[in-house]
């Protein structure tokens, strides 16, 4: 009977140990501490009809971008404790982790970091600036997109339950490699933990995909062919089309690892007949496609950027799009390079490394199309083009090492060392990370109405790039010494600490240019008048997003604009502006039911690493009647009249012309308020708050 | 005016609706995907039995081919259904959508029969890894019979209930698009599953 009700759980799952009390502890204070101050303020209702159950996809976007955010620090935190692990633990000292301890940390890291932080990202920055940037004002169906972000928050709060219940993650790697993801190399739930927050949200990787391809194909403003598309829809679009081609991959895989682990079928066991690397084929077929669909939409951030930033258009905008099409079909087919030293054939592993070899060619098309474009500009060496230019620099180390790696007798000797590793995150943070950085320092001010601060700003750009290098050189080094990745413990006749200290420093300089990132946010909230967009075109933009208020008001753009040219917001500010004519808008109601199918989602897989199978049963018949009643639904758009669209963008307009008569605005950032400065205030600050108690 | 506004707003709802069907062949096209991955397991594995029997011992065609012939019906069916949808006719689409209904039932009866059949005789999916990649490829299948036929229960219920509105045809259009793409699936597994077994 009990174990009918709750199935493996019990008091045992409970945390005990030092970290996982710590941990969970420190995840239930910042849980109160919100749900205090919301209480406190009384902005439950609030935040429930105007952000929760938000169809926007600029809100929406805001979300992915917060809980990208706090699940960056959270990863981050794994880093540092992986990187002191090594730098501790050589020779008589084995470090403060133990070997298990320290591979679920890498595990989780890994995980958190692709998933909840890189994916969450880039999909906030579609969400908000892809409808902008074609002349949309939402997306195909605003409820797919609810859902699949609400699908990504399950996932979230998945793959940190094992704090709280269960104590331990999956040990495996991030990828669970096959046999040891089995049930009969890890029979804990840290496995099932793994499995189900990436397959809960893989699937709202899908549907949200699938919504952006509708929206990009299909919801363009009248005259923008595709050929006229800014490169960052375009980037967005061709990543998008490889998560429709790969995610199916993922879902079927881990739907697979499920039957292995649940029912004790033999897909990838080492028994009755299952094949343990056609799991590392299947998983690298969705896995190598994955750092792809993140880097697709950064290059596209870049070209933007670039090309605001130079005061001219993009150079040769068609090879450019060419070059990120080349991308993105060469690399559904190179997954093997992973496993070289798998024992497939001479040929087999000519052909991959051939194929990935190749990879560089388009990628260097882009490259070099960012060199002209800056060529013969007139260049502003804002934050947003510190990090194109970091990202140029490490990029190109990546992307070098990368041709290194994908040349089969030069991979036998590095496979799965520490220069591996250095070389994918040298294509990940300079890559992914600096162009999600750098977009959202160029578009911020269309999310929040001002820009950030500029100096503190640089600051953190600088910390990034000098700790990057100082953090990943040396495990360049390491690794052609013949240190191999994942590891915990290594002998001090080696002569590896140094190095791991150095990296060790590197990473504490990240760290700093983290919190540089949060103070910068921080001093520009308090400058926040200062810092005021009243144009909507605080950088002289060129592409579609600019041309409407900042924030975007909810429908986007009053009237929908016509594209005669690639450069569409750029030609509209030579014409003369003509008078408006509003119309009705329709706009999508809110919905809560994504919420619901997600939380049943959740309850559902939360049965199944339990083993709690009556849960699962009635979750899975609750994300039903919740489908039917969605999809049964009629009422589900309401109206803006024409009038009040007016209404609001002449005050609109008024407001920003009074702030324009009132304040001087200055845009060049050198009066923005510095480190120093931002210490002081908060020193008098927290001093008169002091003194108000006394 | 209002004559314009209603206008506007049918051309809204087309507009969504030309959206909404790409996306929805966007999604098929995904789940076939997902299906492939499963083919090609199945490719890789139905020699694995481990001493166990084989494929050419354990289906058996006459089954197999009443499956496909069921379900082949079926698809016609719910192609003259659709034909009733656009005509407006809530009978033939009641009476048409309803045979489609039982023959998908009948088709799922019949695969159930065989499951418990092997299983019945110990051939579990648990038994080796030839069996495991048969009984997920073609009860994957299955599944998504049952969540059609559950798709098509809901849509009938609404269609009595509210008339044959635009909407409801639209979404007897997907469904119908989605039972042809479960048979063009089944052609495929009837084809590497059994028929190979044979030759």
């Amino acid at each position: 009977m009990k174990e009918f009700l709750i199935g493996k759980l019990s008091f045992d799952a409970l945390p005990h140990d030092t970290y996982m009390l710590g941990a969970s502890e420190s995840f239930i204070l910042f849980g109160i501490i919100i749900f205090g101050y919301v209480t406190y303020k009384k902005r439950w209702k609030w935040l429930w009809n105007e952000w929760l159950t938000s169809v926007d996809p600029k809100k929406i976007g805001i979300m992915y971008f917060i809980v990208g955010g706090l699940m960056l620090i959270r990863g981050g935190v794994d880093a540092i404790m992986l990187w002191l692990q090594q730098a501790l633990s050589s020779g008589a000292s084995h470090g403060y982790l133990s070997a298990d301890h320290y591979q679920q940390i890498f595990t989780a890291h890994g995980n958190i970091m692709v998933f909840f932080v890189a994916m969450a990202l880039i999909f906030g920055l579609i969400n908000y600036f892809v409808p902008l940037q074609i002349g949309a004002r939402d997306l195909a169906s605003p409820f797919l997109n609810t859902l699949g972000f609400w699908l990504f928050i399950a996932g979230v709060v998945m793959v940190n339950m094992f704090f709280f219940l269960g104590g331990e993650y999956a040990a495996t790697g991030w990828l669970a490699v096959a046999p040891l993801s089995g049930k009969e190399f890890s029979p804990g739930v840290g496995v099932d933990y793994w499995m189900w927050s990436l397959q809960i949200s893989g699937i709202g990787t899908t549907l949200g995909a699938i919504n952006f391809i509708m929206t990009i194909l299909k919801m363009r403003a009248k005259g923008m062919s595709l050929w006229k598309m800014p490169p960052f829809a375009w980037g967005s679009l061709l990543s998008m089309i490889m998560a429709v081609t790969v995610f199916p991959l993922l879902t079927m895989t881990l739907f697979l690892v499920f039957f292995d682990r649940y029912f004790g079928t033999h897909f990838f066991t080492t028994t009755e007949g299952g094949n343990a690397m056609m799991y590392t084929n299947l998983i690298w077929m969705w896995g190598h496609p994955e750092v792809y669909i993140l880097i697709l939409p950064a290059f596209g951030v870049f070209s933007e950027i670039v090309s605001t930033f130079s005061g001219r258009p993009i150079a040769s905008y068609k090879s450019n799009v060419v070059g990120m099409i080349g991308v993105a079909t060469l690399a559904l087919s190179v997954w093997l390079h992973h496993f070289f030293t798998m024992g497939a054939n001479a040929n087999v592993n000519a052909f991959f490394g051939i194929m990935t070899v190749l990879i560089a060619i388009p990628t260097s098309v882009l490259v070099f199309n960012w060199i002209a474009t800056l060529r013969r500009g007139r260049i502003r060496l804002k934050t947003p083009m510190l990090w194109f230019l970091g990202f140029a620099s490490i990029f190109a180390v990546g992307g070098i090492t990368g041709v290194m790696l994908a040349v089969p007798p030069v991979d036998f000797q590095l496979h799965n060392s520490l220069f591996l590793v250095a070389h994918f995150h040298s294509t990940v943070i300079g890559g992914v990370l600096f162009g999600i950085f750098a977009g959202l320092s160029y578009w911020f001010p269309k999310i929040a109405g001002f820009r950030l601060n500029e100096k503190i700003g640089r600051y953190a750009v600088w910390c990034w790039i000098v700790g990057f290098f100082l953090a990943f050189t040396p495990l360049y080094i390491l690794g052609l010494m013949g240190a191999t990745r994942r590891l915990d413990h290594y002998e001090a006749s080696t002569g590896w600490q140094p190095f791991f200290i150095v990296s060790l420093i590197g990473s504490l300089v990240i760290a700093a240019g983290v919190a540089l990132q949060i103070i910068q946010i921080i001093a520009s909230f308090i400058e926040k008048k200062k810092l005021m967009d009243t144009t909507g075109d605080p950088w002289d933009g060129r592409s579609l997003e600019w041309s409407v208020a900042s924030p975007a008001p909810a429908y986007n753009f009053a009237i929908i604009p016509e594209v005669h040219s690639r450069e569409a917001f750029w030609e509209m500010k030579k014409l003369a502006p003509k008078a408006p004519h509003y119309e009705d808008i329709h706009m999508p109601k809110n919905t809560a039911t994504g919420i619901y199918i997600s939380l049943f989602a959740f309850l559902m897989g939360f049965g199944f690493v339990w083993e709690i199978n009556w849960l699962a049963v009635v979750s899975i018949l609750a994300m039903i009647v919740c489908f039917v009643r969605k999809g049964f639904n009629e009422d589900s758009e309401y109206t803006i009249k024409a009038e009040d669209v007016e209404k609001a963008e002449r005050a609109h307009a008024d407001k920003m012309k009074a702030l324009v008569h009132t304040k001087q605005l200055r845009n060049d950032g050198e009066d923005d308020m510095g480190l120093i400065e931002f210490i002081k205030l908060v020193a008098t600050w927290a001093f008169s708050l002091l003194r108000r108690k006394k | 005016m209002t004559e314009n506004l209603v206008h506007k707003h049918a051309e809204h709802e087309e507009q969504s609706n030309d959206r909404l069907m790409f996306g929805f062949w966007v999604y098929l096209m995904t789940d076939l995907l997902m299906f492939g991955v499963l083919f090609a397991v199945y490719a890789v594995l139905h020699n694995n039995n481990v001493g166990g029997p084989s494929d050419k011992e354990l289906f058996k065609l006459p089954l197999a081919l009443t499956g496909t012939l069921l379900l082949l019906t079926s698809s016609f069916t719910c192609g003259l259904g659709m034909i009733g949808a656009r005509k407006g006719s809530v009978k033939q689409v009641l009476s048409w959508f309803s045979v489609t209904f039982l023959l998908g039932l009948a088709f799922l009866g019949l695969e159930l029969f065989e499951f418990t059949q092997l299983i019945h005789e110990g051939h579990t999916m648990s038994a080796n890894a030839f069996l495991s990649s048969f009984f997920v490829l073609v009860g994957t299948h299955g599944l998504h019979i049952i969540s059609g036929l559950l798709w098509l229960l809901v849509i009938l219920i609404y269609v009595v209930k509210r008339g044959l509105t635009p909407s409801m045809v639209r979404k007897l259009g997907y469904l119908s698009l989605f039972w042809h793409f479960l048979d063009v699936v089944w052609i495929f597994i009837f084809t590497v599953v059994y028929l190979k077994a044979f030759v």
